[in-house]
């Protein structure tokens, strides 16, 4: 089905044909979330990585800090429309701190500070995809954005992305998280347009 | 009436058949949407239009009616620069035809099943899902106190002003109170500036009773709104909250949310 709307032309603008089907290009940095945002104490973090037989491994800041980190530039793309290109983030891969973690499991459930979760194949964090992310242009995460640090995704719509990440649970089976449970789509890639369940 | 809220959604032919201009740079459009779902106070819809060459654009609004039959009211606030806002407010006119898709999000809501009590707290356009849900309280009969605060720069911004002024006559239990920014209308006693936390004590509910919250505005609206209420003892998971925009003029009003 396709409905013409009488008279929209539209702005045509160049700068959104390199962009997945459906977003627009935007110079802000948006900011989207459920409920308030959660204000935590560095020396009260924690970040820790339960395996599906309940072994744990825990970083307290300073152990995040003394990782070696990477400086991704890449593009993000919010399942609301928006996306920004060329972004620069500081943090750690996910591959480093899942170096040591021996596991079984297919998926992962990130979860943050304030209680959001969401859940995505554990290969999507491996191999270059995924950081936990600390710094934006050069400054320490903003608290908005999900500061002390969240977890950076780019190659799935950006609420995967979790915001004030606290942990990740590895699982055998996959389970989903708060916006999955909401009718959003399992996966997210933005290039196919995985918006809401059923595309 | 069934609601789906977690299913898959799709594209729905919608026609306008009414358009109220809320201010000058704001419409309330009414569609007729064949096979619409229904849906609930505070959700939202992704808005499709395509041009005669094959150009889309979509953009998401929130709904500001409780579901009506078939029947979709959204409330556009023009964004100077936009590509799909101004065309919405001033060009779409009654038996045009566009898509819509939803109902979206079903994390920001309210249920006519609720029995706590409600402080609904808008920015600007940010008032639109609210304007939803005192709708829906009284198209339900719901006797839950509900209060709204609505944050505006100016008399003239006001959305609905008439309706809320006669719905916080007929409506028992609803307060509301409009809390103007840069001009307060003569006579009001209350000196045009941001909202404070004295005015979220006068105007909204203590903590300790615990009722729910919608906050919905900016993104700067909303963080300085969130914070006041969980210093004033609020506990954050029962703070719903909604930001739309980005802070430039050429961002669209999007709602929605994800965690982002």
């Amino acid at each position: 089905m396709s409905i013409v709307t009488r008279g929209f032309r539209g702005r045509r603008d160049d700068s959104a044909k390199d962009l997945p089907p459906g977003q627009y290009l935007t110079h802000d940095f948006p900011v989207l979330s459920a409920g308030p945002t959660p204000r935590i104490p560095l020396d009260r973090w924690t970040f820790t990585i339960t395996t599906e037989t309940g072994v744990e491994h825990e970083w307290r800041w300073d152990d995040l800090l003394a990782l070696p980190s990477d400086s991704p530039t890449v593009d993000i793309h919010c399942v609301t429309r928006w996306s920004k290109l060329q972004t620069g983030w500081k943090g750690v891969s996910l591959d480093t701190l899942l170096e040591d973690v021996e596991t079984a499991a297919d998926y992962a459930l990130v979860r943050s500070y304030g209680g959001y979760t969401t859940n995505l194949p554990l290969e999507d964090l491996l191999d270059g995809k995924a950081w936990l992310a600390y710094e934006y242009e050069g400054d320490p995460l903003e608290p908005a954005h999900g500061g002390p640090a969240r977890l950076l995704v780019p190659h799935l719509y950006f609420w995967k992305s979790a915001k004030w990440a606290r942990g990740i649970q590895l699982l055998i089976e996959d389970e989903p998280g708060f916006w999955e449970n909401l009718g959003y789509h399992d996966y997210g890639d933005p290039w196919r347009e995985q918006r809401y369940q059923g595309d | 009436m069934v609601v789906r809220l977690a299913g898959a959604t799709r594209w729905y032919a919608a026609r306008v058949v009414d358009r109220v201009a809320e201010t000058p740079t704001a419409t309330s459009l009414c569609f007729e949407v064949p096979g619409w779902p229904g849906h609930l106070a505070g959700q939202h819809a992704d808005v499709r239009l395509t041009s005669d060459d094959g150009y889309r654009a979509q953009r998401s609004y929130s709904i500001a009616a409780p579901a009506d039959g078939e029947r979709v009211t959204l409330t556009v606030q023009e964004l100077r620069d936009g590509e799909v806002s101004p065309f919405l407010v001033h060009d779409l006119s009654v038996g045009d035809e566009l898509e819509l898709r939803g109902p979206l999000g079903g994390w920001f809501v309210w249920r006519a099943t609720q029995t706590d009590p409600v402080l609904l707290v808008g920015g600007g356009s940010g008032v639109v899902p609210l304007m939803a849900m005192v709708r829906a309280r009284a198209l339900a009969g719901s006797r839950v106190p509900f209060r709204l605060i609505y944050a505006v720069r100016t008399p003239a911004e006001v959305y609905y002003a008439d309706e809320l002024r006669r719905r916080v006559r007929d409506d028992h239990g609803l307060d509301v109170t409009i809390l103007y920014s840069r001009a307060a209308p003569d006579g009001d006693r209350r000196p045009a500036g941001r909202i404070t936390a004295a005015d979220l004590q006068a105007h909204g509910w203590p903590g300790s009773l615990e009722p729910s919250v919608y906050l919905c505005g900016s993104t700067p609206f909303v963080e300085t709104v969130a914070d006041l209420l969980t210093d004033a003892g609020h506990a954050p998971e029962r703070i719903r909250a909604e930001r739309y925009g980005g802070s430039g003029a050429s961002a669209p009003y999007v709602v929605g949310g994800a965690a982002e």
